[in-house]
């Protein structure tokens, strides 16, 4: 049955040429599709796999739980809380607007509206959550949960939060963590918009171990962003933890000591320059900084006329005032130009170039030696002994126990203070050195300037016999499995072989002032424990009183009284603690500044009962963890 | 008629019903990559839905195969009117969805009549295109029926606006006037008077199919704006790649990356999961419906049945290569089905029928 019909005989030849031109047109087309496939399959496929994935992978970080900071004997001065932050999804939300209107009521927060903008500006994918409250309070979160039927598109999150429990205790030391600048994201480049970074204090220079490495996901997202699923998770490694050498029980009399007082105080070990406190007052709560701090509460820390961010430890200079005269009594000592013998004559003033350089005791000291020179705190003697000295040995020997120079703590901007010297004076104003401006220097005053923990190093120098260690508030750093990663071993910055025999006339003396009659310090005196100290008094331009030493009560108005200093250590032999405190305004070092540390050094011996034979004291010494 | 039905079987063209119930199956599995939402519902109701235009188009199908095509002749203007009679309702009276009125409900059935215009059109091109042209082919004033004949579905078409339908039935008019013998100076004329409305055409085009033409010239002008299609498309096949992602496993559609991911974009949900393998074997079967709706059509016993033959190829042709030119990102965006794949019941029934007409042609070149 099957047949074919021939070619020539087909019943349509007419249409043949142009049926097979279509055809031909047709796989014509068809072949160019196939090149365009094998240039988007092929040449390019790698590139729109990427494409792909980028569509729908969205990487969210999670940064990892800051590490932890510990006193001395590991109980927690800085942790990390579970903080409740409110997010908003704005797509999700049918009515924006009283969305926003509510949540505000609820949290009590404000510029919800423009935190979206902000966030919309800076290119958030649609359904992208903004954070819109950060760390809420338990009533905020209790309001959200109750109506959160009201709320759509509102959701909490759980984020943990640097926390400080002790509030402002210790805070210049500790600093503060805040959001990342856009500033800092152009220097380090392994953070992200949102990342928590220290700012100040250890959480700033610590900042390396404390960080740790945030974890991230890999999400999936449809095309209009919603989230579908999580498709790679990487866990975040948590910072390692800070041990410091502060003690909390020893910083917390530190505090209290100091409530209501603006100035500053410093303990340090004389065995291996650890920072047992340190009190900056007025301080802050490292707290509002944490979650974005608000605008009004940075303005008034800033614009606040006492400065409470500033660390007056390190950053306030001050004249060192008679405390300085332990310096000429060094100086003098080495140079050979005094020796505990040294007598001179106090009529209550010292006729010098021309004018009278009084003494703080208008009828005079009469005519005594070094160590009631020292105790009793005459102005003509030192004048003296610097005279003698000359300012260039003068300054040297300043220069050799530390001052005017910084002492190499690990905290952002310390100021080096100034010990002026001829060179120093030329180079400043040009001008040649007047050997009655040495006088004044002698007695802590004139160009002279120096922090309060220059000042406590140099009470720890003649504790422990001319070693200058560099301050230091971290022991170590403890790693992830409670191992110690990093240790600070003692750093000994300078060391001056101070004759025994003249050492031991200034411990006496500065015994005798706590102790002594005539001393100048009786408040800082213990029972049980020999305290050394050496009282000062700065003054503060435009006060006209007289520089004075006694124990009285200052009747001055507060804004012109002058700066109460107290420098001690203890006990007097084999010392281990020595301080430095500087109450602005105090009037007196002996009513103002001693009690701080008789407060802190009575609750310090609580603490470490003084041994009783001096050769077990060495084994009871609590060393550095590296050793 | 016992002896014409055995001859129907004898002669039956498995060749073409293989072809058109492959390119259906691969139109299934990709409406089942275009529906996936995910392990927990693998077959969406579309899927469903699919499979049974399948069967009702494969009935369809044969349907057609039994009626002789030379019937057809005769029915071709009253189907004519009937199909412009229900673009009229649905102007008046259709279903909109996204901006265009396209279907009128039936209940059970939303039926989509600019599908069927293309048949209409292709019919009645033929019926009036089947007597023999002058010595020296189809001059102009010839032209003057067929442009009225194309012009009012069109127009109707255009109107609700169906822009890629309406430029099927000019393709298909182009190619059935060009194939039947239309003067080669007269088709010169026309080519020229074209190229000089084009320009005016533009005054005609909504702002949405002005943007979608911008786009097409420079997709990146406005990336998340209407260029996105076009990306996205693009995207997806590329990252397809030689052999593609894998059944299900294709992420451009699953999560909506890909607009009309079940009906006009349906290429780029197939090349993401089969990849250039797929694609060109997807291609190769149109090809090879192509290849023989050219052989039916040259082998056909009469004009009618020739050019009847080219019209359907013809409409398989185009709608295949303006949808994968689309989808490829070297034609604008014109929402167009791929013909037997894309879902939709009217478009596979009436293009499961059209198939028929053609098997049934090549059938019955043997029964005198």
């Amino acid at each position: 049955m099957k047949f074919r019909i021939p070619k020539s005989n087909r019943p349509v030849p007419r249409l043949e040429p142009r049926i097979v031109a279509l055809t031909v047109l047709m796989f014509a087309i068809f072949a160019l599709f196939s090149v365009r496939l094998y240039y988007l399959q092929v040449l390019h496929h790698q590139e729109n796999v990427e494409l792909a994935d980028r569509n729908r992978i969205r990487l969210q970080r999670m940064p990892a739980p800051r590490g932890l900071v510990f006193d001395r004997n590991h109980r927690p001065l800085v942790d990390t809380r579970p903080s409740f932050d409110a997010q908003l999804v704005p797509e999700d939300s049918d009515n924006l607007s009283l969305t926003i209107e509510r949540l505000e009521r609820y949290t009590g927060g404000d510029h919800i509206a423009d935190k979206i903008s902000d966030a919309d500006e800076e290119g958030r994918p649609p359904y992208e959550p903004v954070t819109v409250a950060e760390r809420l309070g338990w009533q905020q979160v209790v309001a959200l949960e109750t109506h959160q039927l009201e709320l759509p598109g509102v959701s909490l999150q759980i984020t943990p939060a640097r926390h400080y429990p002790y509030g402002e205790l210790a805070a210049h030391l500790l600093g503060y963590v805040g959001e990342v600048t856009k500033n800092d994201l152009i220097e380090k480049t392994d953070y992200h918009m949102g990342d928590e970074i220290g700012k100040f204090g250890l959480e700033r220079v610590w900042e390396g171990f404390l960080r740790g490495e945030a974890g991230g996901q890999e999400i999936e997202v449809d095309a209009v962003g919603r989230r579908l699923r999580v498709l790679k998770e990487i866990a975040d490694t948590p910072g390692q933890s800070i041990v410091m050498t502060l003690d909390l029980n020893l910083q917390q009399a530190a505090e209290q000591a100091m409530a209501g007082k603006n100035g500053a105080f410093v303990a340090l070990d004389p065995r291996n320059g650890d920072v047992l406190a340190m009190v900056s007052h007025p301080a802050f709560d490292p707290d509002i900084f944490g979650g974005g701090v608000k605008a009004s509460a940075w303005r008034e820390l800033t614009t606040d006329p006492n400065h409470p961010l500033e660390n007056r430890v390190i950053q306030g200079i001050y004249p060192p005032g008679s405390t300085f005269k332990i310096v000429d009594s060094i100086a003098g000592l080495e140079e050979g130009t005094l020796n505990p013998a040294t007598a001179y004559n106090c009529p209550g003033g010292l006729w010098y170039g021309g004018r009278e350089y009084h003494c703080w005791r208008k009828q005079g000291h009469g005519t005594i030696e070094l160590h009631d020179a020292i105790v009793r705190s005459c102005d003509v003697y030192f004048y003296n002994v610097g005279e003698k000295l000359g300012i260039d040995r003068l300054a040297k020997w300043a220069n050799q126990l530390g001052l005017g120079a910084k002492t190499g703590i690990d905290l952002d901007h310390e100021n080096p203070g100034t010990i002026p010297s001829s060179a120093w004076k030329q180079k400043r104003f040009h001008e040649r050195w007047y050997p009655a401006e040495t006088l004044s220097v002698a007695i802590g005053q004139g160009y002279v300037a120096t922090t309060p923990l220059q000042m406590a190093q140099v009470a720890a120098e003649v504790a422990n016999g001319g070693i200058r260690y560099r301050p230091q508030f971290v022991k170590y750093v403890e790693g992830l499995d409670g191992n110690i990663a990093k240790s600070y071993p003692p750093v000994i910055e300078n060391r001056i072989k101070i004759d025994p025999d003249a050492l031991e006339v200034i411990k006496d003396a500065m015994a005798d002032v706590v102790n002594g009659a005539g001393g100048t310090a009786h408040k800082a005196h213990l029972d049980d424990v020999i305290v050394c100290g050496k009282t000062g008094t700065a003054q503060v331009v435009g006060s006209n009183a007289p520089v004075g030493e006694s124990e009285e009560e200052d009747k001055t108005p507060d804004q012109f009284k002058d700066h109460a200093w107290f420098i001690a250590f203890a006990p007097k032999d084999h010392p281990t603690i020595a301080a430095a405190c500087i109450i602005e305004h105090g009037g007196h070092g002996g009513s103002a500044s001693a009690p701080v540390i008789h407060d802190v050094f009575q609750r310090y011996f609580q603490l470490n009962p003084p041994p009783p034979k001096p050769e077990i004291a060495r084994v009871l010494e609590d060393s550095p963890p590296s050793q | 008629m016992a002896g014409g039905a055995r001859r129907l079987i004898l002669h039956f063209d498995w060749t073409l019903f293989i072809l058109v119930l492959a390119l259906a199956g691969i139109g299934l599995v990709s409406v089942i990559s275009a529906s996936y939402a995910g392990a927990h519902q693998v077959l969406d109701p579309l899927v469903i839905r699919q499979l049974i235009w399948i069967a009702a188009g494969v009935a369809a199908m044969l349907i057609a195969v039994l009626v002789d095509y030379r019937v057809l002749e005769a029915y071709a203007y009253p189907f004519y009117v009937a199909v412009i009679g229900l673009l009229i309702a649905v102007m008046i009276s259709g279903h909109a969805t996204g901006g265009s009125r396209r279907w009128i409900n039936l209940g059970v059935f939303h039926l989509e009549p600019s599908e069927l215009a293309k048949l209409a059109v292709v019919l009645v091109m033929v019926r009036y295109l089947r007597e023999e042209p002058p010595r020296d082919g189809w001059g102009l004033r010839h032209m003057i029926i067929p442009f009225i004949l194309l012009g009012i579905p069109a127009a109707l078409v255009l109107k609700q606006p169906d822009l890629g339908t309406g430029l099927i039935l000019v393709l298909i008019t182009i190619t059935l006037v060009f194939v039947s013998g239309l003067n080669l100076r007269t088709m010169l004329v026309l080519a020229m008077a074209a190229t000089l409305a084009a320009p005016l055409s533009w005054h005609y085009l909504k702002p949405y199919q002005r943007q979608r033409l911008v786009s097409f010239i420079n997709p990146q002008a406005d990336p998340l704006g209407s260029g996105y299609h076009i990306i996205q498309s693009e995207i997806a096949i590329g990252a397809g790649g030689p052999f593609g992602k894998g059944f299900l496993k294709g992420t451009q559609a699953r999560l909506n990356f890909l607009p009309e991911q079940s009906t006009d974009f349906i290429f780029a949900v197939f090349a993401e999961e089969f990849g250039l393998a797929g694609a060109l074997l997807l291609l190769t079967l149109y090809a090879s419906v192509i290849a023989r709706g050219a052989w039916i059509a040259r082998h056909a016993r009469d004009r009618f049945g020739a050019l009847l033959a080219v019209g359907l190829t013809a409409i398989v042709f185009w709608q295949v290569a303006v949808n994968v030119g689309m989808a490829t990102g070297m034609l604008p965006v014109v929402g167009i089905t791929l013909p037997l794949v894309s879902y939709g019941g009217s478009s596979l029934i009436a293009m499961m029928a059209a198939m028929g007409i053609l098997i049934s042609i090549n059938t019955r070149r043997y029964l005198f």
